[in-house]
């Protein structure tokens, strides 16, 4: 029986890493409960809160939380015309607070995500483990057998070479779920009971030219190294699909990393996933996905980003150009959707000026 | 949801390089014992080997090697290498083989790991190397295909090869265990996961098993260092065959899996004093992995035997000039295949 942590306290980091450097972005459209299990660990962070639905609705924030809170009023206020990028109705709209934050590193979770405990009972800091996993390197161009050789106790393999031990810089650093494990519709149809008891005491890096789906729940990356890669796509209201969010930004994030030499790291740290949404509005949200995704999927696999592409703004808006030659034909969706893909990288670098031209890594 | 497998349809190949196996077989007693077993003698071995009773087992000598092959032939089953002379002799669906200096492992919960079982269930399940499933294996009881994973990935294709891991002693290199003397492996990793297709790795020789009928040439004595030697640290015989292995899956649509079982590897040798012979293996690999990540096999290829021949003239042609080791390998390699089509396909007993 899996369970959430309870005594998160004694837990606390003396000192709280990149405090002043990372932002914790958190959608919301109900209420902000969940903040009271993580308070020792979130507390010393800024947090972001895009409220998502009806704006005249109050979210009450816990007290003692240094936080800014947007809702649509203030998206379309922000970004005027270009508001029409940001989901409505949908947990999507997160991504305006990786648009608007200042900082360095981005932290983004789902308010139904809890603390959980680690084998031995401890309660764990995603945050930190996901400092750590951005940190340190990863290593995507040849797979160590013991994953994470920067992990203490761990080393690289007897036959892996030198001159990659260095690794490149990591951009991603995707967590996990225990308890309620993000399946999709029909899986969770099948196996409504199934629970994720599983505790997998591993980081790895995901291996360059390899796709995986990203879940936006328990997330963290380089705002710097790829941050307008983190687009999460139109969803929600008055679109025909929903709970694709983070798939389509995490397959642009792994194609433009690929690209440039950066890394994606998957598995710890774990948080614990206490709410299961209702199967059947999901098949609803995700009907049109599970069909477009047998071809969004070989889009990407083939994907190939042009030599002078030599930053995250110029890989997206040449993969959205790319978008609308190869997907439109699937569904006009997609048409709208390089659009958006466009109008988020104009809004990215009216908001962040000084960041439009940074160089990140050499492209292949 | 494994296909249900029959005990007489595996081989447990052990390269011995201890004489005395007592305490290795009793060890494994409970796990081996329903098996059939093959114990090759490393050849350079002079004691005569210890073996408890209770197996159902073939043992081969310097002697059944030699007739079987040939005496200018055996030469390449010395030291770890003697476990693919069990390879080629097996007519088995399934192999598994461990290092004679390992014992069972204990998982998480203190239970003695069944490293047979595990390997089977791993070669009996499907691979999915199209696409990352971030909870790992979805064959596994309690985990699934996450959302977003497309569905007409979801059957996966054969596993051909299984690697395992291992604990204590963990396959680092010399630099790296010499640097760290008193490093051991503790973490149990509690996941099995299908290695991408085109994503290349060092496969270990030390717990490995793996499908014949599907690949059983394309795991190959045929790269030797010249200063090879009997512990793990001073060669590099296993990594060159698992490059070949793996690139050979990815070209026919095969799966590679890598993860549990662990087993227990004994602490044995000094890694300083391997520092000196392993040298030479750790500079190779700058010219192996590049090599072996660009290599394209052709269409016509389909079998594993026809692989191994396009890998071996690729090795020639580009390998072979940088240094005459690899140009060495890439002719053991066709020698190896022409072995297996004589002896490895047709009926052989060995000799008492």
């Amino acid at each position: 029986m899996v369970e959430p942590a309870t005594a998160t306290q004694a837990a606390a980091p003396a000192v709280p890493q990149l405090k002043d450097e990372l932002d914790i972005v958190i959608p919301t459209i109900r209420n902000l409960d969940f903040l009271e299990m993580w308070r020792p660990f979130f507390q010393p962070y800024h947090l972001i809160i895009v409220q998502d639905g009806d704006p005249s609705k109050t979210i009450k924030v816990p007290d003692g939380f240094d936080y800014q809170l947007y809702n649509r009023n203030d998206i379309n206020r922000i970004l005027g015309p270009k508001a029409s990028c940001i989901s409505f109705k949908d947990s999507a709209c997160r991504c305006f607070g990786y648009l608007v934050s200042k900082k360095k590193y981005i932290f983004t979770i789902d308010d139904d995500c809890f603390v959980a405990k680690d084998p031995s009972g401890k309660a764990i800091n995603a945050l930190e483990q996901h400092i750590k996993n951005l940190l340190s390197p990863s290593t995507p161009f040849f797979f160590n057998t013991l994953y994470d050789p920067y992990r203490e106790g761990a080393d690289f393999v007897r036959g892996y070479p030198f001159s990659l031990r260095e690794g490149v810089p990591t951009a991603v650093s995707h967590g996990l779920w225990l308890n309620i494990p993000d399946y999709d519709a029909p899986t969770q149809l099948v196996k409504p009971l199934e629970r994720n008891a599983r505790y997998v005491d591993a980081i790895l890096t995901i291996p360059k030219g390899t796709l995986f789906p990203m879940c936006g729940m328990n997330l963290a990356f380089d705002r710097e190294l790829i941050g307008p890669a983190m687009y999460f796509g139109l969803m929600g209201d008055g679109q025909p699909i929903g709970r694709y969010d983070d798939m389509w930004a995490g397959w642009c994030t792994k194609v433009i990393c690929d690209h440039l030499g950066l890394g994606v790291k998957t598995g710890l740290p774990y948080i614990y996933h206490s709410k299961a949404s209702n199967p059947f509005v999901n098949l609803r949200k995700e009907y049109k996905g599970i069909f477009w995704q047998e071809e969004i999927i070989p889009f990407f696999q083939q994907a190939v980003l042009p030599k002078d592409c030599t930053t995250v703004q110029k890989c997206y808006i040449e993969l959205a150009k790319q978008v609308k030659d190869k997907l439109s034909k699937v569904d006009p969706y997609f048409d709208k959707l390089a659009e958006a893909m466009v109008t988020w990288i104009d809004a990215w670098d009216e908001l962040n000026p000084t960041g439009a031209a940074l160089p990140n890594g050499k492209a292949n | 949801m494994p296909i249900p497998i029959k005990d007489d349809e595996i081989d447990i190949v052990i390269g011995a390089l201890h004489s005395d196996l007592t305490t290795f077989m009793d060890a494994w007693r409970p796990i081996f014992s329903r098996f059939h077993l093959i114990i090759v003698k490393d050849p350079d071995l002079k004691e005569e080997l210890r073996i408890p009773e209770g197996f159902n087992l073939d043992v081969y000598k310097k002697l059944d090697i030699d007739h079987v092959v040939g005496t200018s032939t055996s030469i390449i089953f010395s030291g770890y290498s003697c476990r693919y002379f069990g390879y080629l002799v097996s007519r088995k669906k399934y192999i598994v083989s461990v290092d004679d200096d390992c014992l069972p492992a204990k998982d998480n919960k203190g239970f003695l790991v069944d490293a047979v079982a595990q390997h089977i269930t791993n070669l009996t399940t499907p691979a999915t190397p199209f696409f990352f499933n971030t909870l790992y294996d979805p064959f596994t009881e309690g985990a699934d295909f996450v959302r977003g994973y497309p569905f007409s990935l979801r059957s996966g294709v054969t596993c051909a090869l299984s690697c395992g891991l291992w604990h204590n002693l963990a396959d680092y290199d010399a630099p790296t265990q010499a640097l760290k003397p008193e490093e051991r492996n503790s973490r149990y990793v509690d996941a099995v996961l299908t290695v991408p297709a085109r994503t290349l790795m060092p496969i270990s020789g030390i717990n490995i098993a793996f499908n014949r009928d599907a690949v059983g040439p394309a795991l190959l004595p045929c790269l030797r260092l010249a200063g090879e030697g009997k512990f793990r640290w001073e060669t590099m015989e296993d990594i060159w065959s698992g490059m070949c292995v793996k690139v050979i899956c990815d070209h026919l649509g095969l799966g590679v899996k890598t993860g549990i079982p662990y087993v227990w590897r004994n602490d044995r040798g000094d890694a300083i004093a391997s520092l000196r012979k392993e040298w030479e293996g750790v500079k190779m690999m700058e010219d192996v992995v590049p090599f072996f990540q660009s290599l394209r096999l052709p269409q016509e290829a389909t079998t594993a035997e026809d692989c191994v021949v396009e890998v071996a003239n690729a090795v020639n042609e580009k390998l072979g000039p940088k240094d005459p080791m690899f140009a060495r390998a890439a002719k053991a390699m066709l020698d190896w295949v022409k072995l297996w089509k004589s002896v490895g396909v047709s009926s052989y007993s060995p000799g008492a």
